[in-house]
């Protein structure tokens, strides 16, 4: 089946006289429809400027999409016009940020503003559009839709505020929703019901997701595939279950194993010593090396590639050559 | 258990609030009668979502917030009866570690300033020498790096900044550190470098702590003890292991199921209890049970009776009368497939 989107080799940095800051430098994923796929990172790691870059949203200058492609609807959407760009974000590929009260207008009703979405992308009269965002209110579990709909934005809780952003992102019954760190901003109980009613919605309208998350147990619980970035590139690519079961790539373990666990108490957690890289300074080798616990002299000279592992994996390591397809 | 080092007794906080533009006030009770003790090493955990009153409960204790009513005790000593000298000799005693490593530490100071600024406070460690002595060792004790001591917080990485925090509220050799919420805003792979630290520290400086989390999985490393706050009341209380694995409250029960585990395939067999609606305004809680809108269990009385906490197993106190006689699937919120 053909993919809904397709990453091809990202790179975006931020260019200012000073420096160049390689924010995101190099990831591909194929991404299919009624799919999640789980972008996952630390802060820093360029998994929301990957996003940005999607949706054409970055701020240029300073940031630049220096290489790479994003196919989707057959066309490259780096290439593609402002016109043909506004055509296909909010209406073919919706999205949804962290934080709902800065992605809401305060000044006007909630109902205006799904409305408002609906009317952007599709041809109906102002009262059409106010009935279908009402609708799309029910639809997303708000109780009283009908008159919530009057409601301003400050009338709602955290989490009704984010089900109106996801009302606003499938208004138009996108292929694609972009959902950068959606329920990181809410309380845990309110996160298992907006995560439920994520599921709820692509499993009716066979959206493919990318879920963007810091959260590795938001990623086992939603995820179909997943990609984990570090410094700006995607360091393995992997099913959820090998992701977790085997992971390839050292940075992977040591993420898993940093994790405090429900589960069993531990008398120490494996903490990754040292920091991430500053990804203004030049980089010779594998970005990982300097916090690595296998590392070998051959990963502070020569840059790995992105080796092709089998059961549709990839690791961006050395120690991955050997079992590299 | 020994004397507790510090004791809560039936505490309320109320704080006026007033309502709309030209409303008059109403009183939100912040935390609504809260009783607990933490003994000297005690590591012991506050968890619950926003708004349940686990910073407020954090200030009463740290006697930065005085009780509407009730008593906070440290060492036996009613905290709002001093004052002046004797208050602040019993506040190096009760230090705080907060959230957010960015906003607690003044950007104008040096780390070695902000570290050594609470000995002038107090008029400890005068001379040179005993000071150079007393910050390496709290520099070495807290991993950073001596070279560090001349810079600003601005150079500093989130990790390293909470460790100067860390640093700061053990100058003083406290007895007990209220830790609001101090690794969420780290990374994961820095949060286990600060738990673990947190863990090393307690041991070698012999401290309490009381520790305000929503994060279970954190709280379970670290305490061996843990309160369950909803709209201003402890629902439950046992050690960990008890209160993690057969949680005796609905709460506690639908909070654990929430949490993502990271396991894919623990994930798809598990039990989820999704709770509709969000929390009520503390401004106006449900009469009866404050959790029974929400509750799966709830039956009739609940609508009309406060339930106070009781025995529910032993040494585990629950404030629900229906939940521990319930005939519940056996797989508990906590027990995943092959653990």
């Amino acid at each position: 089946m053909e993919p809904v989107l397709s990453v091809r080799g990202l790179r975006a940095h931020f260019v200012t006289p000073e420096r160049t800051v390689k924010a995101v430098d190099g990831i591909s994923y194929d991404l299919h429809a009624g799919k999640t796929l789980a972008v996952v990172g630390e802060s820093g790691s360029g998994k929301s400027v990957h996003a940005l870059s999607i949706l054409g949203l970055l701020p240029s200058p300073p940031a630049k999409v220096v290489g790479g492609e994003i196919l989707f609807g057959g066309r490259d959407l780096l290439r593609a016009t402002p016109a043909q760009m506004r055509a296909v974000r909010g209406n073919r590929i919706g999205m949804i940020f962290q934080e709902p009260m800065t992605s809401l207008n305060p000044v006007l009703r909630v109902g205006e503003q799904i409305a408002e979405a609906v009317r952007l992308h599709r041809k109906a009269s102002p009262a059409a559009a106010w009935a279908k965002a009402v609708e799309l209110l029910r639809k997303v579990g708000i109780p009283n839709p009908e008159e919530r709909a009057r409601d301003f934005p400050h009338q709602f809780s955290g989490g009704m505020r984010q089900r109106a952003m996801i009302a606003i992102a499938l208004s138009c019954e996108p292929d694609v929703l972009i959902a950068d760190e959606p329920t990181t901003a809410l309380d845990v109980t309110i996160q298992a019901q907006i995560l439920e009613l994520m599921r709820e919605l692509q499993r009716e309208y066979k959206t493919a997701l990318v879920l963007i998350t810091h959260n590795i147990g938001v990623v086992a619980r939603m995820a179909d595939e997943v990609v984990v970035m570090y410094a700006g590139r995607a360091v393995e690519r992997a099913p959820v279950d090998a992701l977790f079961k085997t992971p390839a790539h050292p940075y992977t373990r040591g993420l898993l194993a940093s994790a405090p666990s429900l589960y069993e108490r531990r008398e120490r957690l494996d903490a990754i010593p040292g920091q991430p890289p500053d990804l203004g300074g030049e980089l010779a080798g594998c970005p990982f090396a300097p916090r690595c616990p296998q590392v070998m002299d051959r990963c502070r000279i020569e840059d790995p590639p992105f080796f092709r592992l089998t059961g549709g994996r990839r690791s961006n390591c050395w120690k991955s050559e050997a079992a590299a397809a | 258990m020994s004397a507790p080092l510090l004791e809560l007794r039936g505490v309320r906080k109320r704080f006026a609030a007033r309502q709309g533009l030209f409303g008059g006030t109403a009183s939100v009770r912040a935390v609504d009668g809260v009783s607990l003790a933490i003994a000297p090493r005690e590591s012991f955990a506050v968890v619950g979502e926003s708004g349940c009153g686990k910073t407020t409960l954090g200030r009463l204790a740290l006697a930065l917030e005085a009780p509407s009513e009730g008593q906070v005790l440290f060492e036996g000593q009613d905290l709002a009866a001093l004052s002046g000298a004797r208050l602040r000799r019993v506040r190096r005693s009760l230090q705080v570690i907060f959230q957010d490593p960015y906003a607690s530490l003044n950007p104008r100071m040096t780390v070695e300033r902000i570290i050594a600024e609470p000995w002038d406070i107090h008029g400890l460690h005068k001379s040179p020498a005993e000071r150079a002595r007393r910050l390496d060792k709290l520099l070495d004790d807290c991993g950073i790096a001596r070279g560090l001591r001349a810079r600003h917080p601005h150079e500093l990485s989130g990790g390293q900044r909470q460790r100067v925090g860390i640093a700061r509220a053990l100058a003083l050799e406290p007895k007990l550190v209220v830790a609001d919420e101090p690794v969420s805003a780290l990374d994961l792979s820095v949060q286990a470098q600060i738990l673990n630290l947190l863990k090393d520290l307690q041991a070698e400086h012999q401290l309490a702590y009381l520790f305000i989390s929503h994060d279970f999985s954190v709280v379970r490393h670290l305490c061996t003890r843990i309160a369950v706050m909803y709209l201003g009341r402890i629902v439950e209380t046992a050690d960990s292991e008890s209160l993690l694995r057969d949680p005796q409250h609905p709460y506690t029960e639908a909070l654990l199921s929430a949490v993502p585990v990271p396991d894919p395939e623990a994930e798809r067999l598990r039990r989820r209890v999704i709770l509709s609606g969000d929390v009520p305004s503390p401004l106006r809680p449900p009469p009866g049970c404050r959790f029974h809108p929400r509750c799966r269990y709830a039956v009739a009385a609940c609508r009309t009776e406060d339930p106070a906490l009781a025995e529910a197993k032993p040494a585990h106190l629950a404030a629900c009368p229906v939940l521990p006689f319930r005939a519940r699937p056996s797989e508990a919120a906590l027990t995943a497939p092959g653990h």
